[in-house]
């Protein structure tokens, strides 16, 4: 069995080391959160397209019975977390940073829990391609917080094999323990969770890196690795934040730095979380789809610890169960490092929320007051994707947005090192964010003012167009009726008036190339009516 | 007799000076020549693409012909302000003191129960957005639509509304720090 | 309750506590300079912080800015101990203030304040001295005869009648000066003359030169300032003076010679790095004080001035965007193999 020691680990620049606080809420198991008076499920909780609802208001549903069909190859299915009635399918609020409705199905739990039907899926009788799209269907997607649809990741690039599946145990964030509680009582489970996703990906190693601060984690694992008889090395990692992102633990296993502009596939390596492996195992061998999830709830509570969640119970009823102590002024999503104040408490758990903090203002003082940027480079040197912060904040700022892209604003993952170590407290991922979505913004703008362009030129095209045809049409309609009444002289006018019409058509065609290969066709369900009242189909496309 | 030697030879390397700057201007000039009048295309792909004529000119490409005339820069008002700046930006022009036109971003919506699929709209829409036939109901394509409000003013029976786009998880962006600081200073 | 950013989590690092560690650095120095020096030089630092203090709170008044944060943040004090450390201590009290007011109103504060000015202050206040008032800036205590200290505070409040007696060119000076008088002396020669030249650089003060070494170490220790800067300015001067003293030792003094004159030891540790008008970049940092240690040297062995340090700064201050610019690190995953 090699050991986690043996391995050469690698570094990646910056990062910082804040106090963990994990104690607080990995000292008691994982328990049972009870079942909430309603749930709420979003339909939008992967990366990739929203869900389409397939039930309806009124409707009784079964336990893990499908709520939403997954809308295309990058989406994944919402699953009802227990039985009961639907009372509603409206906007409700979102476990968002800005808290904007969402569209979610709203569920009055009947208490029987009653099951659907399941089945374990025979992964060696099926294809890959069938695994895949029953994973997409059960609604399996990163549960790290990206949330990012798995059966996704689970394809390896065509141009190279795989050399690594990463499984992130690593939980860099501070005040988290859900992962390392799930390796310590569930090992058995992840582990063979992450035989799923090698048996489809036929990578060389499977590395599982867990940080150096949660050794039973790794003990648990290694003994769950070795009682299953697998080759997967459990590789124990320094502990730094943000080790536990993809991209920096990948760097620490195995060297490979994957730039923005690549996937991790291509350069031979794919990444899952622990916890996404788990819920990956129980639907593989019990056929139960993704309704609930591991969720630390730390903080400002009385008592602190790890619950098990059904996807969907409301913010309120789950904060409830640590109760929160008074001089609670805000609730966390995620850790303290990337986490997002929850604007409304009566948002859902949702599948990317692996950790709520009761947050109070002697647990997170309040920043003071911005200073200017003196420049003293501690943000450079903190930055895991080396960046230049400082600069960046500089032209984030004064809005200076393709100078922010030309610095690979783009790179940034937004894990707060650089404010974390600011001298002038500056808001620097504040200002990432909003550099970030202005630039997305804008560059959907622009892409939308192509495409308005091309639309306009298509129009233009098919207007002269119509009108050379047209008038093809009367020249040749004007000859018939002369030449009805003509000899052979008329017969040479008609013809030299026909040959004038195609020629001034065609002139004009080449004055206005056809901008899209679309565009024939157009023309020719705009020729069939003879007002253009049908407009082409690409206007609904 | 030297004083004179030396201004000679100053006058004399000045002027060398001079004659090579100039013909090293001279010569970058032809070989980086433009070719062409390129600035029409950029200006125009920084304007919107509403097409909606507020401008006063016939669509986008021309009020970017207006403007490598010399027009205002300030005149379009679905670009707003960061529309503006990106012309001030490419031109080295200021953005006018009178400020900038800004309209929230719409996009149009036919009244269902009133269209009587008379396809005027249809034959205004500069980007095809509106879908529809003789005497069916017509609806607009959100996603296509650009907010110029051409279709409105022929619609015979006053059926399009315009509304502005509401923000939504999809379009919700962070806001800058700047402002909280200034708001809550 | 107000909106915070993430992350809630900090290190709670400030300006403020940047600013302070940069004075405590300073102290041994300045201790040592007291004792040997004189203790005239307290009283230059007080005139200086007093004098900067008050500009800053003036021109924040004036740009309405909020006084508190911006007094107390300690970069003005910073500034201000630079000038008084770096004006001959006996220079007069109008002079230093004059430093400081330059500093803070047209280095600082004209350029947009803390963080936004593109030259060293204090560097700023020196070259605008030396230039203005090129006497009074080379009056340097006699280091032949003993001051009283009543005869330096004289001085400093412009009312001593005899302060020719109390003062003589720097070491630096003095080499120069002889360099220039008897241009066939050997150095060593000049350099024997213990009671000016000490052991290794100048009498006394490359003890303090020491102490500013000791609190620059310190700074490093502590991670305030990073190497790259104060390696690559020691590493100028000592490359082109160990060239210039191989190339004829009898003209050039030896390089340990002028790392422990002058304003070497100081800009190294304190001026080089300073972070807002100096380059950000690992590499930037080290070509930056690679540039103003060679241009030091230059300056200040071949130049007319007696010390480089100030006008090298300045020189490289205004290439520091350039370097900046051309030494911008790879990011994450885009380095060359």
């Amino acid at each position: 069995m090699p050991s986690g020691l043996s391995r050469r680990l690698f570094r990646f620049k910056g990062g910082v080391e804040p106090d963990t606080h994990k104690a607080e809420s990995s000292l008691t198991p994982i328990g049972k959160a009870p079942l909430p008076s309603r749930l709420i499920l979003p339909l939008h909780q992967s990366v990739g397209a929203c869900a389409t609802p397939c039930v309806r208001v009124g409707e009784t549903l079964l336990k893990g019975q499908r709520i939403g069909n997954a809308d295309g190859w990058i989406s994944a299915a919402v699953h009802a977390p227990t039985s009961g009635k639907v009372v509603a399918i409206e906007d409700r609020p979102s476990a968002h940073a800005s808290g904007l409705p969402t569209l979610s199905v709203v569920i009055e739990p009947d208490g029987l829990e009653t099951w659907v039907e399941r089945a374990p899926l025979d992964v060696t009788a099926r294809s890959p391609d069938e695994v895949r799209k029953a994973l997409r269907d059960a609604g399996i997607v990163g549960l790290g917080g990206a949330v990012f649809p798995t059966h996704a990741k689970l394809t390896a690039a065509k141009s190279t094999a795989i050399d690594e599946v990463v499984i992130n145990g690593a939980e860099c964030e501070p005040f988290m323990s859900c992962d390392d509680l799930l390796m310590r009582e569930r090992a058995e489970d992840v582990v063979r969770g992450a035989s799923i996703f090698r048996d489809l990906l036929e990578p060389k190693r499977v590395l599982i890196g867990i940080e150096d601060n949660k050794p039973e984690a790794a003990r648990a694992m290694r003994r769950a690795v070795e009682a299953l008889g697998f080759d997967f090395e459990v590789v124990v990692v320094p502990t730094r934040y943000p080790t536990g992102a993809a991209k920096q633990l990948i760097r620490v296993l195995t060297g490979k730095e994957i730039p923005s502009t690549r996937r991790s596939p291509e350069m031979g390596v794919q990444c899952f979380n622990v916890g996404t492996a788990y819920s990956a195992w129980r639907f593989v061998a019990l056929g139960e789809p993704l309704i609930s999830r591991v969720v630390t709830l730390t903080g400002n509570v009385e008592s602190a610890g790890n619950w098990e969640t059904l996807i969907g119970t409301p913010f309120e009823e789950f904060v409830a169960l640590g109760r929160p102590k008074p001089d609670t002024e805000r609730f966390l999503m995620g850790g303290p490092m990337m986490g997002f104040e929850i604007p409304d408490l009566s948002a859902p758990v949702v599948k990317a929320c692996n950790c709520v903090i009761a947050a109070s203002s002697s647990l997170f003082p309040p920043p003071p007051p911005e200073m200017p940027c003196i420049r003293c480079g501690a943000c450079a040197e903190a930055c895991p994707h080396e960046l230049l912060p400082f600069e960046l904040y500089r032209f984030s700022r004064a809005q200076k947005f393709d100078k922010a892209v030309e610095l690979s604003i783009d790179e940034c993952i937004e894990c707060g090192c650089c404010a974390y170590v600011c001298p002038s407290r500056i808001p620097l991922v504040q200002y990432f964010r909003f550099a970030k979505s202005e630039i997305d913004a804008r560059r959907k703008e622009k892409a939308k003012a192509d495409a308005t362009r091309a639309r306009i030129e298509q129009r233009k095209a098919r207007e002269e167009r119509l009108k050379a045809e047209k008038a093809e049409r009367l020249a040749a309609a004007a000859v018939k009726t002369s030449g009805a009444g003509g000899g052979d002289g008329a017969d040479a006018a008609k013809k030299a008036l026909i040959e004038a019409a195609v020629e001034r058509a065609r002139l004009q065609r080449e004055a206005h190339p056809p901008k899209n290969p679309e565009t024939p066709a157009s023309v020719e369900a705009a020729e069939k009516t003879p007002d253009p009242a049908v407009n082409p189909g690409d206007a609904t496309r | 007799m030297e004083n004179t030697d030396n201004v000679f030879i100053a006058v004399a390397v000045m002027t060398l000076g001079a004659a090579f700057l100039g013909a090293a201007l001279g010569w970058a000039s032809e070989r980086f020549r433009v070719e062409g009048n390129p600035i029409i295309d950029q200006i125009e792909r920084a304007l919107p693409q509403t097409q909606c004529g507020q401008c006063g000119y016939p669509g986008c490409r021309g009020y970017a012909e207006a403007i490598a005339d010399g027009a205002p820069i300030n005149l379009c008002p679905p670009g707003g302000e960061a529309g503006a700046r990106k012309l001030a930006d490419l031109l080295g022009r200021e953005i006018p003191t009178t400020g900038v036109a800004e309209k929230p971003p719409q996009f149009a919506v036919i009244d269902e129960n009133r269209c009587i699929g008379c396809t005027l709209c249809i034959q205004a829409c500069p980007v095809d957005a509106i879908v529809g036939a003789a005497k069916q109901l017509h609806t607009v394509v959100g996603s296509i639509c650009t907010g110029c409000a051409l279709c409105t003013a022929p619609c015979p029976v006053e059926c399009i509304g315009m509304k502005t786009i509401p923000e939504t998880l999809d379009n919700w962006k962070w806001k800058s720090p700047v402002f909280q600081i200034r708001r809550v200073a | 309750m107000d909106f915070i950013s993430p992350p809630y989590l900090s290190r709670n690092a400030s300006v403020r506590s940047v600013m302070a560690r940069v004075l405590f650095a300073l102290l041994p120095g300045v201790a040592v300079y007291a004792c040997l020096i004189g203790p005239v030089i307290l009283l230059q630092i007080a005139i200086a912080s007093a004098t900067a203090l008050a500009a800053e709170a003036a021109m924040l008044k004036l740009r309405g800015k909020p006084l508190r944060p911006f007094v107390t943040d300690g970069s003005a004090l910073v500034t201000a101990w630079l000038i008084a450390l770096t004006f001959p201590p006996i220079a007069p009290w109008w002079l230093t203030a004059f430093g400081a007011l330059v500093a803070i109103v047209i280095a600082k504060h004209l350029y947009g304040g803390l963080g936004q000015n593109p030259f060293n202050p204090a560097m700023v206040a020196f070259a605008a001295c030396i230039v203005s008032f090129p006497a009074l800036m080379s009056q340097w205590p006699s280091l032949t005869l003993e001051t009283r200290f009543i005869d330096q505070i004289l001085a400093v409040l412009g009312v001593s009648k005899e302060l020719d007696a109390l003062t003589s060119a720097t070491p630096l000076d003095v080499l120069k000066t002889a360099l220039r008088l008897a241009p066939g002396t050997p150095i060593a020669e000049t350099l024997s003359d213990t009671k000016i030249h000490g052991f290794i650089g100048s009498r006394t003060w490359e003890c303090v030169a020491a102490a500013y070494l000791l609190g620059g170490l310190w700074l490093l220790r502590c991670k305030v300032i990073r190497w790259h800067a104060p390696t690559g300015f020691l590493a100028g001067v000592v490359a082109l003076s160990a060239v210039c003293w191989l190339f004829d030792p009898g003209r050039f003094a030896p390089p340990l010679f002028h790392v422990f004159s002058g304003g070497v030891v100081l800009g190294a540790f304190f001026i080089v790095t300073d972070p807002v008008s100096g380059c950000a970049s690992a590499k930037g940092r080290l070509i930056f004080g690679f540039a103003a240690g060679i241009l030091a040297y230059t300056i200040r062995v071949f130049g007319g001035y007696p010390d480089g340090v100030a006008f090298s700064v300045l020189i490289l201050n205004l290439c520091a965007p350039l370097v900046d610019l051309m030494t911008r690190p790879p990011v994450f995953g885009m380095k060359k193999k």
